[in-house]
Order: structure tokens, then C-alpha cells, then sequence
């Protein structure tokens, strides 16, 4: 049905109709102009869910999240926070003005004294309070859930840093030199877990996941909260999975298993 | 004798001033950017037109690459520092006649790229 066959019949001049033969000529143009864009979205998010392979950029059908597993995670161990180091060029320091993007910390239960070892990283929220106070929009989701900063226009204020309820977010307070090709990091920017942003646009999991399994703990799992198939979805049906500081709504990528 | 000798003087001044003409091959009173070659092969576009419009067209992909992901554009930082990095210093910036730092050096635009970014390629030569 087109806007052509509402319009009355019996003043189809010579002008009327010239004015229509344009309308309708405009009308194609615009529907070109739609179909283009739509049949990229859906080629998009047809090739960016699967795991191990390539893909052509970030879909909002795919978000991407982890699953911790701290019954599996070792007291002691820190290979998840070494390969972060090595990946993305990190000190490896812990003082205060040392970028840290992933941490081992301990908890312990005071009345029974159950102690219980987890690596705390940035919670790739869904409602991200980083994003919400950043002032020049430099802290960013992406459509798969990951979320960034973005240095090119982060001024250093630090607001995300206080904002974030889990200290995920680090400073740079020293010039960088000889950082990583993939993994640019600068003086006066604040930086954060990317979720090894560089190696999931390529189809492979992010360092500290790789290193977890190649230790043998097998502790951090990968994968899309969005698709019911994925591993990572199945077990967080299965089992009961908890957000940290689940009262504040934030709806994280990151979920613990046994805490 | 007089009239020959001004013809002289005439074709040699002309000669002399042909070769202060930007683009002649001849040295040139004007200082002109030293750029070391580097690994070679065929630029992503046309090397006049990156000279003018490669900041844009790294400004463009920039965004594309961080906030859309999308890592398969022609113009990305990466590529350019792959092919254009210094046989000596593996670098675009280390020395004043690697290829970035030549240009900006004789145009007098500070680099801020390499604040953040690597300037060494990631395969080592």
C-alpha cells in the first residue's frame, strides 16, 4: 500500500501528477536509503556471536561476560593477574599509583573463619556508574557489554574511579613507553580491564581466562550472556551465581560462583 | 661585446633561479623534510593525499575501531606503523628522520599519537 492510493483521484492534473511522480521517485530513494543500512546491522550481528572467529564489530546481540568460579580459584595464585600484566604491558606494581586491572583478593568470613581467594576486576556493569558520572563521555559500554575508556577525549578527572564500586579503574600517573601495539596506554588517562578487547574482536578469550585454564583451575569462564547455548548461560541457570554489591542494580558481566 | 655579455648574465640567472623551483630534483635553498626509507611497498592511498588527509582519516577509524570494533579498516595506526617504521630504529618517532617524526618535525605539529600508542611495528623485522 503506498501514500499515493489515499490521495483523491480527481485532481490528477498535470502538475498533480508531476508532484506525485516525484513524491513517489522520493519515496524509493528513502526506502534505499533504509534497506542499505538494515541488511549491514543484520550481516553484523549474524557474524559477531561466535566465539572464535573474527569479528566485523561489536553486536548488541552478544554481551559478553565471565563467570568466576572461586571454589576453583587458588589461594596464592596469581597467573590471571601476571597474564593481564604481560598482555597489556603492565608494571605489575601494586602501590597506589600502579595501574592494577585485575587483583587477587582474599575474603574471610569472620565467625567461622572461611577464607575465600577471588580476582576482582572491572564488572563490565550494564548500567555502568563510570559511564553515568564521566563528564566528556570518555568512559563508554560498548554494544557487547564491554566497557572502556576512551583516551582520546578522557581528561583525568578520575570521577569513574570514584564512582566505580569495585576499584577497578586505575590512573596512569607516569609517562608510558614501549606499551603494546593493541593496547594503547597514556599519562593523564584512567585505564581499566578492556576484557582483553583486542583479543575477543579476534575471536579468542582474554588473557587472564586463558592463563586460569592453562594453570589448571579452570576458574574464569568466558562467553555471551545473551545466547541461552553458551556455556557460560547454562551454567548460570544451573547454578547460583551472585553479582558483587548486588544491591546497587548495576547488572554485571562478571559473576562469582561460590561466594 | 656589451649586448652578448648581458645575454649571458641573463641565461645564467635564469638557470640559477630555475633551480630554487620546489620539486626540482637539484638541492634547494628550501630545507625539505629527511625521510629514511623504510620496509617500502604500496601506501593505502596516494601519497598526496595522505600527506593532507591522514589525520583524518585516522581520526575517523579511531572511532570505528574503539567504540564500534571494528578492526578491518584500511586506515589504522597499526598498519601505517608496520610499514613506515625505521630499519634502524624500528620506529615512526625515535629519530628526527624516521618518517612521522620527519614531517611533523618541518611542519611543526607535536605528535600526541605516541603519548599512548606503540610507534614500534608489532612483528619484529
Amino acid at each position: 500500500m503506498t501514500p499515493d492510493a489515499s490521495a483523491p483521484s480527481n485532481d490528477a492534473g498535470d502538475t498533480k501528477s508531476g508532484r506525485r511522480g516525484f513524491m513517489t521517485f522520493a519515496a524509493a530513494g528513502v526506502a534505499g536509503i533504509l534497506i542499505a543500512p538494515g541488511v549491514r546491522l543484520v550481516e553484523i550481528a549474524q557474524a559477531a556471536p561466535v566465539p572464535g572467529k573474527a569479528s566485523p564489530g561489536a553486536s548488541s546481540k552478544v554481551r559478553w561476560g565471565m563467570l568466576i568460579d572461586s571454589t576453583q580459584c587458588a589461594s596464592g595464585c596469581t597467573d590471571c593477574v601476571t597474564a593481564c600484566n604481560t598482555e597489556n604491558g603492565l608494571s605489575g606494581g601494586t602501590k597506589s599509583t600502579d595501574s592494577q586491572w585485575i587483583r587477587k583478593i582474599e575474603i574471610k568470613e569472620l565467625r567461622t573463619g572461611n577464607t575465600q581467594s577471588l580476582p576482582m576486576l572491572c564488572q563490565h556493569c550494564a548500567e555502568p556508574p563510570c559511564v553515568d558520572v564521566c563528564p566528556t563521555g570518555a568512559s563508554f559500554k560498548r554494544a557487547d557489554g564491554i566497557v572502556l575508556v576512551d583516551k582520546h577525549i578522557c581528561i583525568g578527572c578520575r570521577y569513574c574511579m570514584m564512582a566505580c564500586p569495585y576499584k577497578a579503574r586505575s590512573f596512569v600517573h607516569s609517562p608510558q613507553t614501549d606499551q603494546k601495539p593493541d593496547v594503547p596506554r597514556g599519562m593523564g588517562t584512567v585505564e581499566g580491564c578492556t576484557m582483553c578487547v583486542h583479543k575477543v574482536d579476534k575471536g579468542e578469550m582474554p588473557a587472564c581466562v586463558t592463563a586460569c585454564a592453562s594453570a589448571g583451575h579452570e576458574a574464569i569462564l568466558f562467553g555471551d550472556l545473551n545466547n541461552p547455548e553458551s556455556e557460560i548461560s547454562k551454567r548460570i541457570a544451573t547454578y547460583p551465581s551472585r553479582q558483587i554489591r548486588e544491591d546497587l542494580n548495576l547488572d554485571t558481566g562478571v559473576r562469582y560462583l561460590g561466594i | 661585446m656589451a649586448p652578448r655579455f648581458g645575454v649571458l648574465v641573463l641565461l645564467l640567472g635564469l638557470l640559477i633561479g630555475g633551480k630554487v623551483y620546489p620539486g626540482d630534483t637539484a638541492p634547494s635553498r628550501v630545507p625539505q623534510p629527511v625521510v629514511e626509507s623504510a620496509r617500502g611497498g604500496q601506501c593505502v592511498g596516494d601519497p598526496a593525499f595522505m600527506r593532507r588527509n591522514h589525520m583524518k582519516l585516522l581520526k575517523h577509524q579511531r572511532d570505528d575501531t574503539l567504540r564500534g570494533g571494528i578492526r578491518t579498516g584500511a586506515y589504522s595506526l597499526k598498519a601505517c606503523i608496520d610499514c613506515h617504521a625505521s630499519k634502524t630504529t624500528n620506529s615512526v618517532v625515535a629519530s628526527d628522520t624516521n618518517f612521522c617524526q620527519s614531517c611533523h618535525n618541518y611542519t611543526a605539529v607535536k605528535i600526541d599519537c605516541f603519548e599512548c600508542h606503540s610507534n614500534k611495528p608489532q612483528v619484529k623485522p
